[in-house]
């Protein structure tokens, strides 16, 4: 049996994976990366529209600061976030982008003068700053008070990939690919490193380090319609799942994003309405300024998606073979900005839809997008139960989404959570009481157990059939515990699901044959996922209220009072459904106590303690004016940063005093733009 | 609509010793907006579980499904089945490693050429303040690194490469569209000189025959031929020197 030693595996190539791995690297820390694919074919290539980050250079972002993103992320979190950990993220986020710009990312940049942008359906003037000539540009997103999202064209997520991974080359970091972890290495209170299976040769070994990490993104595929790529199944989750140890905050928190085509599920950026783009019905009619007046197409994404469901059941929806469907109208933003800054959706309408978005409307309805919940860690990246597990990006609950992520939020998590992450395993791994002592006999234990069920599914002579299984989760899974969901449905959800989770211990494969052998990894997933999916539905049908993005059509409100608490779920083998506890949020500490979002429902029930603590953070705010000395009264954080990454963000309107520091040096590399006269 | 469609594709197992390279035929019905990728996984759930492939996007953006689609290498999810016509024959692109049936391994030499060419900005240690206002950068030029960054290495203008079917060691069009990229970008301190030194040989840009069929089969539609044409001229200006 081979054993690979090292101080931190993580798991998971996308940027939170290749983002911490670099931290801890940088500080004398062998890591190595296990990737089902290779690192640039993440999902994280697949951000389109940009990361949040307040830099403020363009006139519409003016007068952000962390202070406003704090706001925005709390406000589209439904309250569920954690506030320490939503403070350490506005305040890296600035400092992320800058990082990446050093790298290589190419971020669109301001141009100086006049320009013209539709917002609200109208073309509007809008003037760029001088100084802001050359600096990183922001874009609208939704659930946002100021443009902040940072982009590169609407490859965004393909541009930090390509320059993150590549850094990570550069420092030499190795990256083994198609390996798939399917087990964890623990013993009840400590992680070793993780059992892994060679999706090329289909060998097992063991990985055995200090510090291991799940960066393995989201569970899109527990639905039968995704944005998500066909690897977001959710394994990361499954595997601490099933140390019984770890612990799943708010699995039952999903989103559904507006806009992917239909029926394809495939996504079309935010940015197609943060640029000015329409949703319209089937008679064309612009329908969202309707249902909110405020934010309109640009409230956050649980909001608009059910706007959308909503609109189709009065029956204004466009029928057509596969079901219905609403419109997306970008052709009032022209053809110049859609060939610069819309180039991938144009690619998308073009090859998938065979349409022309600069000249006609496209088909969009809301599908499963992203998973709020994960592996829960505390403001570390560690997991609070089992000593050595660490968690980052999609696949954690840090927490700084709560119930509903805000565009933007995603990809800008996965970089920030890395620097942050990473220095704290970087710190973890340096303490000599944290050595990897693991008698190698337990880990050949580890591996001949995952070997035996491997061939109990290959040689077992089971009859069930795996990807009909998967196929009916799915189908279950968006029938029944999608945008709105109700006791009855999820209870019948519930009990289906846990009748698929004992048909699945008895699937049997058709093909034996050596190697990769695709069906075998079908059937291990299925039953893995099926835990994940009964965490959602079962933590969906035990929330009696609605909070973000998950809605209870039979409890409608916010219910602070019962509700203002992170839910839990750990898993003893053998069972079928996860067991769930509650941790409640101390609403005398926040910064931003609970209130109206500024979209989306009004009535919601308070919690006993808002009006006491909002009376004082009202008494903070009317004497303390410096915006620095007020944050620090209210929610004091930033100790709880790693030392290297602590510190204010320079602005246009707050430059630090003293000359600015000394640019590179020009390389002379003969005209750049030679290339284009000749 | 009840079309059938014929999918041809090339099948071999290298774990398995008793496999032989062949051909098997699957038949099934095309359903509106059918791709590749959604044949293909019919394929697997309904009619052969053990069939071999590469998806991860679905959406035309990752690189992942690079396969050889009746004749040329093209990215198969976003190839749609009623644009080939009912009989295609499907095979792994060549000149990777093959891992089984439509699956290769471009992975590894897409590392390779990363580590060999340095893909990375060269800034010569530059201590960052992540505190302090970003360098600028004119806006168009950010726009033209976006542009040849948009590269997704699929692989499919070195399968379709003339040179590299004869040598194993060229760098291809993938590795020369990066050192154009890295060469137009005022971060990356490297000069002529330094690129010269990566690609300044048959294994870089002078084994380029100018056959261009990578123009023509990149799913980016990156403009190669110009920008192999430009390191040319640019390296022979240092090899004259």
């Amino acid at each position: 049996m081979k054993i690979v030693y090292t101080d931190v595996l993580v798991i998971g190539g996308g940027l939170a994976g290749l983002r911490l791995a670099i931290g801890a690297r940088r500080r004398g820390h062998e890591a190595i990366i296990l990737s089902l694919v290779p690192a640039k074919r993440s999902h994280s290539k697949a951000a389109q529209g940009g990361m949040q980050a307040s830099l403020g250079n363009v006139i519409k972002g003016q007068g952000d600061n962390e202070d406003v993103h704090f706001e925005d992320t709390v406000r589209g979190s439904d309250w569920g976030a954690d506030q320490d950990v939503v403070r350490m993220f506005v305040n890296t986020a600035p400092k992320a982008v800058r990082e990446l710009a050093a790298w290589g990312v190419p971020w669109s940049r301001v141009r100086k003068g006049d320009r013209f942008v539709v917002i609200n359906g109208q073309q509007v003037k809008i003037t760029e700053r001088d100084e802001a000539h050359g600096l990183v540009a922001q874009r609208d997103f939704g659930g946002t008070k100021k443009w902040r999202t940072c982009y590169a064209a609407d490859g965004t997520g393909h541009a930090m990939i390509n320059a993150v991974a590549d850094r990570a080359i550069a420092e030499s970091i190795p990256v083994h690919e198609r390996k798939e972890a399917l087990a964890l290495i623990h013993d009840g209170g400590r992680c070793y490193g993780a059992v892994v299976r060679d999706l090329a040769t289909g060998e097992l070994s063991a990985y055995v380090a200090k510090a291991t990490a799940i960066a393995t993104g989201g569970a899109g595929r527990l639905y039968q319609v995704t944005t998500n790529a066909v690897i977001c199944e959710g394994i990361g989750h499954a595997i601490a799942l099933e140390t019984g140890v770890a612990t799943l905050g708010n699995m039952e928190a999903v989103q559904f994003h507006p806009t992917p085509i239909f029926p394809a599920g495939i996504l079309l950026t935010e940015g197609c309405r943060g640029d000015g783009g329409l949703l319209k019905d089937v008679d064309l009619h612009r329908f969202m300024p309707d249902y909110e007046p405020e934010k309109k197409e640009l409230a956050s994404r649980d909001v608009v998606s059910r706007r959308m469901e909503e609109h189709i059941r009065k029956g204004k929806g466009v029928k057509s073979r596969f079901g219905e469907h609403l419109w997306l109208d970008i052709t009032l933003l022209g053809e110049k900005h859609i060939h610069t800054n819309l180039r991938e959706v144009w690619d998308i309408c073009h090859y998938f839809l065979g349409l022309d978005p600069t000249k006609e409307v496209v088909p969009v309805r809301p599908a499963q997008h992203y998973t709020m919940g994960g592996v829960r860690t505390t403001y570390t990246g560690e997991s609070p139960t089992l000593k050595g597990l660490f968690s980052a990006g999609e696949a954690a609950c840090w927490d700084m989404h709560g119930f509903n992520r805000l565009g933007g939020n995603s990809v800008a998590e996965t970089v920030v959570a890395g620097m942050i992450v990473g220095e704290f395993i970087a710190d973890f791994c340096d303490k000599p009481g944290n050595d990897a002592s693991i008698p190698t006999g337990l880990v050949r234990e580890l591996v001949a157990r995952e070997e035996a069920k491997l061939t109990a599914l290959v040689l077992g002579g089971g009859k069930e059939d795996a990807s009909a299984i998967k196929a009916r989760m799915q189908e279950i899974m968006t029938a029944k515990v999608g945008i709105f969901r109700t006791g009855k449905d999820l209870e019948e959800a519930v009990d289906e699901l846990q009748k698929l989770l004992a048909r699945s211990r008895s699937i049997g494969l058709r093909s034996s044959s050596p190697g990769a052998n695709p069906e075998l990894v079908t059937a291990y997933r299925v039953q893995k996922m099926l835990k994940l999916a009964l965490c959602v539905a079962y933590g969906a049908l035990t929330r009696t209220e609605s909070r973000g993005a998950h809605y209870r059509e039979d409890f409608p409100r916010r219910n602070d009072a019962e509700w203002l608490k992170r839910t839990l779920a750990t898993w003893k083998e053998g069972e079928t459904l996860p067991t769930l506890h509650y941790e409640a949020l101390d609403v005398k500490r926040m910064e931003l106590p609970p209130g109206w979002r500024g979209y989306g429902a009004k009535d919601y029930t308070d919690h006993p303690d808002t009006a006491a603590r909002q009376a004082e953070v009202d008494g903070v705010k009317a004497k303390t004016p410096d915006r620095f000395a007020r944050q620090a009264a209210l929610l004091p954080y930033e100790h709880l940063l790693p030392e290297p990454l602590r510190g204010r963000n320079e602005r246009i309107e707050e430059r630090f005093p003293g000359p600015p520091p000394p640019q590179s040096p020009e390389v002379d590399k003969e005209s750049v733009f030679a290339w284009e006269s000749e | 609509m009840t079309d059938k469609i014929r999918i041809h594709a090339l099948r071999y197992n290298p774990a398995d010793p008793k496999s032989v390279p062949h051909q098997q035929t699957y038949e099934l019905e095309q359903t509106e907006g059918m791709t590749l990728f959604i044949a293909l996984s019919e394929i697997r759930e309904k009619l052969d579980p053990s069939l071999q492939f590469d998806f991860v996007c679905r959406a035309g953006i990752c690189g992942s499904c690079a396969m050889v689609i009746n004749g040329r290498p093209g990215l198969a999810c976003r190839t749609l089945t009623k644009s080939t016509g009912p009989d295609i024959t499907l095979a792994p692109l060549p000149f990777f490693e093959l891992i089984g049936d439509l699956s290769v391994d471009t992975g590894k030499w897409m590392r390779g050429m990363s580590e060999r060419l340095q893909t990375w900005v060269h800034n010569n240690g530059l201590d960052l303040d992540l505190g302090r206002i970003e360098e600028p950068m004119d806006p168009e030029l950010a726009e033209k690194i976006y542009e040849l960054d948009r590269c997704i290495e699929c692989g499919c203008c070195v399968a379709a490469c003339g040179t590299a079917r004869m040598r194993e060691d060229f760098v291809g069009a993938v590795g020369l569209n990066k050192i154009a990229r890295f060469r137009l970008d005022p971060r990356d301190k490297r000069t002529d000189g330094d690129y010269y030194e990566l690609v300044g040989d048959d294994a870089g840009v002078f084994g380029c025959m100018s056959l261009l069929a990578c123009h023509d089969v990149c799913p980016k539609d990156l403009p190669l031929q110009q920008q192999i044409a430009f390191v040319r001229r640019k390296m022979v200006a240092i090899a004259f020197k």
